[in-house]
């Protein structure tokens, strides 16, 4: 009865599991930010080492399934990245804030993937991570820098968070659900 | 009645075709019943798809799908049939997207794809794994745990095991025996890239050798002695330690033992009289009564192959091998069969208890254990049960395969050669055995054990003889039929009727093909050249080869026919030519040539060339000789070109004759001195030696001129009187060039030839300019000396390295006349005969003969070596020499020397030699 009844209830909302990739530069909080939304409650601090290759989780957030992939960022796994493009509604590119000198590198790789055909109805939500850190750059900075204000051809959005507390995530994905359950 | 006839074969043809559909029918049918998942599985179709695995609701929804999938390209893979480094990578992204599911049944398969994959796919892209595997050795399935790190052993390098080697360490003391396992496993893999790392482990390790599990302690135990391998005293007290009783593991004690037998096989010393060897042994023996059969064999083993182990203590293990033979299980059976069979080798005594429990498995359905069986026999059986054990295998020889067959060939020689009056039986089944089916190994290996026979008992020369001229009327492999005609060539005309072998070999001469019918030629000629009765009636059958169609046949044909004479009645000298392996090497006889060629080509009245009349040339160094005079192949190829050209060139030279013989250069400095000098003795065909220096400069900015060797004889009696000096005139630096100088030896001191002088390099140095050879300063340059060593010529300068040509050494010794012979005897500095043999041998500079320079093991036992040496002295005396060496504890080695030559003088001369 259980089951006839979320089979009910999915078929109304839509089950369709929505597909997330995590990208962005080494030692931007990618991997955190994953753990965190899995364990949304959980306070304590997540440690991470460097992820060679990828994470898979599939978590739920406000009745939608989200299948998220958190892809390394180290230079040599960036080229990967590509392989794991397909089928993806959404991209979540996450910047250290703090770290301006890498801002440019970030800015070519994530101007490289906008131009992906695979990633063509895939909307974006920029997290501006890091923002505990001294001299993190604001929302507005970290998207000039980035070039977003010349993105005209799909949903975005650019989001302050802070991954070790957990701040501003809830926010970012609340405008992904917005925008997902609009399409 | 043709009609009746048609009638019933059509019925009887059609019921047979129904039959067969029936048949093929009923085979389909079995077929369908269970056709196998997998069969004609199109590679393309599955690459295509696995396109699905990016689908995340198929890859969450349906893992089952997914599993089935991966199957199906292990199966491809597996089958060979290989998949292209693009369709690797792309099927191998595709494998990865499965992490997605933590279905565990999934997830296994992905593990067994990529650990398959891995080598074949690019390792920058496997690493895209490494996180997910990383993160899956921390999961709280035990199969995830135990399955991640196999894979991550198979893909990780030394920098990244360091970021994960918190994880192995803690698997390998993981409660689940599988998990800890792995590690060990992959432990044991990853020591050959990253020692360092995994020594580091050693505390874990040790701990997985106490676990419950008899996997883990298996796979400790092994991973332990890696680990501890090249620091044998911490093998030995790990050794010893568990040899207490700590493991159970029956394949743990397996592994132990080998280890105690590598340590007592290792030690230089007796390990078995030490305390720890003693322990050891005694371990072993207590292995012997283990539970595990494994265990017991593996101890018993270990015990029969211990160094210097004694007769009595292989008793308790032969005992439990001898137990297995009867066991229900063949494994058992031929694993302690084998063991007995290496016994018998060195010790057939132990294995003789054996023998009744041997007899009963020669009719033991598997072969290989009949094989084993029979063979030990051999070893073991006594003389009385030969007869027995040949009509047994006989039975059997026909159901095993060729290699086994040779085994048995192999231990009927040994046997013969334990009983030699058991030839006839034995060479009787060894010929039975050519005349069955076989490959050429086997027919090789029986030929050669029926030749070695043929050395080792006299009596069965013949009959084998005869048996093997069976075996080549119907012989299909060419090298078999030669080797075959030239044994017959040279035993058969001694034999006691020689006439009854021509036929067997003239058969060979009209069937078989080129090689062998050359082979048979041969062989005939040697029957006409021994045997003066069948001469005539070989040579009609000679006569008919003349008109082969090869033109190798042909040739020996008609050098055969031609050096037998037309009349028949051979020179003796010519028909020894036919018979002895020819009295020089090809590339001897070339050098001799060409010497023979600068020598004469300028005189108008050729010298009739022959065997006589060309120059005598040493062989290239005395090892070279040593080897290839034995040898009728010269395998060596020393330089053909003349040592004495460079003389003929001279003008000066001309009316000085011709060379006898040059000595090899002799170094006069050290070679990386500034000047290098070495001096070549060209002993002339008369009174003259002229001596040839090779000067080379070293310094780069001098110019030498005028270079000369100064020589000042060292005794006052004047041997030798020099005659024409000619002087280098410039030597420029790296350039060898050569200054001369003429001796002639004062004749009327007819008797010595030795003599020593104190050389010295004389010259005028320029000083220039390495870079444009400019002269600097003074233009005459200053006179300069340079001390070399001595200058000597010796009595054996003199003396050609010839063998005895026309005929053999004893036949040369008696034609020489007694009169002319010397006897000498000495005492000489020598520790053992080789080098005794060899400073005479070089001390005489003559050639040895009849392989007698070799040292046989009868002589060591106290009997003399005789020694026979050959050379001519100058310019044309024939010197022969047979000398006796003997070891004496008083007096060191003797030596009793007899020299024979046509002039008593000569013969003295070469006899002091020896001083």
């Amino acid at each position: 009865m259980g089951i006839l009844f979320s089979r009910v209830f999915q078929a109304l909302f839509g089950s369709k599991e929505v597909r997330i990739l995590i990208l962005g530069l080494d030692n931007a909080g990618k991997t955190t930010i994953l753990y965190k939304l899995q364990n949304e409650t959980d306070d304590e601090e997540i440690m991470t080492i460097p992820t060679i290759g990828f994470n898979v989780e599939t978590l739920q957030y406000k009745n939608i399934k989200f299948q998220v992939w958190d892809l390394g960022g180290q230079t040599s796994i960036r080229p990967y990245w590509r392989c794991y493009y397909p089928n993806t509604d959404a991209i979540i590119f996450v910047v250290d804030s703090a770290d301006k000198e890498r801002l440019a590198v970030a800015r070519q790789e994530l101007q490289a993937m906008l131009e992906e055909e695979e990633l063509k109805d895939a909307i974006l939500l920029v997290l501006a991570n890091k923002q505990d850190q001294r001299g993190a750059l604001g929302a507005k900075d970290v998207s000039e820098a980035l070039g977003l204000p010349d993105v005209r051809n799909r949903q975005w959005s650019i989001q302050e968070t802070c991954a070790t507390k957990g701040k501003g995530l809830s926010e970012g994905f609340d405008w992904l659900v917005t925008c997902i359950k609009g399409e | 009645m043709s009609d009746g006839l048609e009638e019933t074969s059509g019925l009887s043809l059609s019921s047979m075709v129904k039959e067969i559909q029936g048949l093929k029918d009923k085979f389909k049918r079995e077929d369908a019943d269970c056709p196998s998942p997998f069969a004609d599985l199109e590679k393309a179709t599955v690459l295509q798809e696995c396109r699905v695995f990016s689908d995340a609701k198929v890859v969450t929804e349906s893992p089952r799908k997914c599993s089935q999938l991966i199957t199906k390209l292990l199966h491809i893979v597996t089958q060979g049939d290989a998949m292209s480094s693009s369709e690797v990578t792309e099927v191998f992204f595709g494998v990865t997207k499965l992490f997605q599911s933590t279905d565990a049944s999934l997830r296994r398969m992905v593990y067994f794809f990529i650990k398959e994959v891995a080598e074949t796919c690019n390792p920058d892209d496997v690493i895209i794994v490494t996180s997910s595997l990383t993160k899956d050795m921390n999961s709280n399935e035990d199969l995830f745990r135990a399955n991640s790190i196999r894979v991550l052993a198979k893909m990780i390098d030394a920098t990244m095991l360091g970021a994960i080697e918190r994880y192995v360490k803690q698997a390998i003391v993981d409660k689940n025996a599988m998990v800890s396992s792995s590690a060990l496993v992959a432990g044991a893999h990853l020591i050959r890239g990253s020692p360092d790392v995994v020594r580091r482990w050693v505390n874990e390790v040790q701990e997985a050798l106490h676990s419950p599990s008899e996997m883990v302690q298996f796979h400790a135990l092994s991973l332990l002695y890696e680990i501890k391998q090249h620091d044998r005293l911490a093998i030995s007290k790990m050794v010893a330690q568990l040899t207490r009783g700590a493991i159970s593991s029956p394949m743990a004690t397996c592994l132990l033992i080998r280890y105690i037998t590598a340590i007592l096989k290792g030690s230089d010393v007796d390990m078995l009289a030490s305390a720890t060897g003693r322990a050891a042994y005694q371990f072993l023996e207590l292995s012997l009564r283990h539970r595990s059969e494994a265990v017991i064999y593996e101890a018993a083993k270990a015990i029969v192959s211990l160094p210097g182990v004694e007769e009595r203590d292989l008793g308790p293990a032969v005992a439990v091998l001898q137990l297995f033979l009867s066991s229900p299980k063949a494994t058992l059976r031929l694993a302690a069969m084998r063991a007995l069979c290496d016994i018998a080798i060195a010790k057939p005594a132990a294995v003789i208890k054996c023998n009744d429990d041997m007899e009963s498995l020669i009719s033991d359905s598997n072969r290989s254990i009949a094989t084993f069986a029979i063979t030990t026999l051999l070893k073991t059986g006594s003389e009385s049960s030969v007869d027995r054990l040949m009509k047994q295998i006989s039975s059997f020889m026909n159901e095993i395969a060729d290699e086994f067959k040779i085994v048995v060939v192999t231990a009927i020689r040994e046997l013969c050669l334990k009983y030699p009056l058991k030839h006839r039986v034995l060479v009787g089944f060894l010929a039975n055995f050519l005349r069955e089916e076989g490959g050429f190994d086997f027919k090789k290996a029986i030929v050669d054990a029926i030749v070695a026979l043929m050395c080792a008992i006299p009596e069965t020369k013949e009959s084998s003889l005869l048996h093997l001229c069976e075996f080549i009327e119907d012989c299909e492999f060419t090298a078999l039929s030669t080797q075959i005609l030239h044994l017959v060539g040279s035993l058969g005309p001694t034999a006691a009727a020689p006439a009854r072998y021509i036929r067997f070999v003239y058969n060979r001469v009209i069937l078989e093909n080129a090689v062998v019918r050359a082979a048979a030629v041969t062989a005939l000629t040697k029957f006409a050249a021994q045997l003066p009765t069948l001469r005539a009636s070989v040579s009609v059958l000679l006569r008919r080869s003349l008109r082969d169609e090869d033109d190798e046949v042909r040739d020996r044909a008609t050098l055969a026919l031609r050096l037998l004479g037309d009349d028949l009645v051979a020179n003796t000298t010519e028909v020894n030519l036919l018979l002895e392996p020819f009295s020089m090497s090809f590339s001897r006889l070339g050098c001799a040539l060409n010497k023979f060629n600068v020598a004469h080509g300028l005189e108008e009245e050729g010298l009739a060339l022959n065997m006589t009349t060309l120059p005598v040339v040493d062989d290239m160094g005395p090892a070279a000789s040593a080897q290839s005079a034995s040898t009728a192949i010269h395998t060596s190829s020393p330089a053909t070109e003349d040592v004495a050209t460079e003389l003929y060139k001279m003008p000066e030279f001309a009316t000085l004759g011709k060379v006898f013989r040059s000595t090899s250069p002799i170094e006069l400095t050290e070679s990386e001195t500034e000047y290098v000098v070495s001096v070549v003795k060209h002993i002339m065909d008369n009174d003259h030696v002229i001596l040839e220096f090779l000067i080379t400069n070293t310094i780069a900015d001098q110019l030498l001129v005028d270079a000369r060797i100064t020589l000042e004889s060292t005794d006052d009696d004047n041997v030798y009187t020099i005659v024409q000096s000619i002087s280098a005139a410039k030597l420029r630096c790296g350039v060898t060039t050569r200054s001369w100088l003429v001796l002639r030896r004062n004749t009327s001191e007819s008797n010595i030839f030795a003599a020593q002088f104190v050389a010295e390099l004389k010259f005028r140095v320029l000083e220039i300019d390495p870079n444009t050879a400019e002269i600097e300063g003074d233009e005459d340059g200053f006179a300069e000396e340079y001390p070399l060593e001595d200058v000597e010529i010796s009595t054996n300068d003199f003396m050609g390295k010839a063998r005895v040509a026309d005929t053999d050494f004893r036949s040369a010794w008696e034609s020489l006349d007694r009169d002319g012979e010397v006897l000498e005897k000495f005492s000489l500095q020598f520790k053992d005969l080789e080098s005794a043999v060899t400073a005479v041998t070089a001390c005489l500079g003559m050639q040895p003969e009849d392989n007698s320079q070799t040292i046989t093991d009868r002589t060591k036992a106290g009997v003399p070596h005789s020694l026979h040496l050959s050379g001519i002295f100058w310019v044309d005396v024939r010197v022969l020499v047979r000398a006796q060496l003997l070891l004496d504890e008083k007096a060191g080695c003797v030596l009793k020397m007899a020299v024979r030559s046509p002039v008593l003088q000569i013969s003295q001369i070469v006899a002091d030699c020896i001083k």
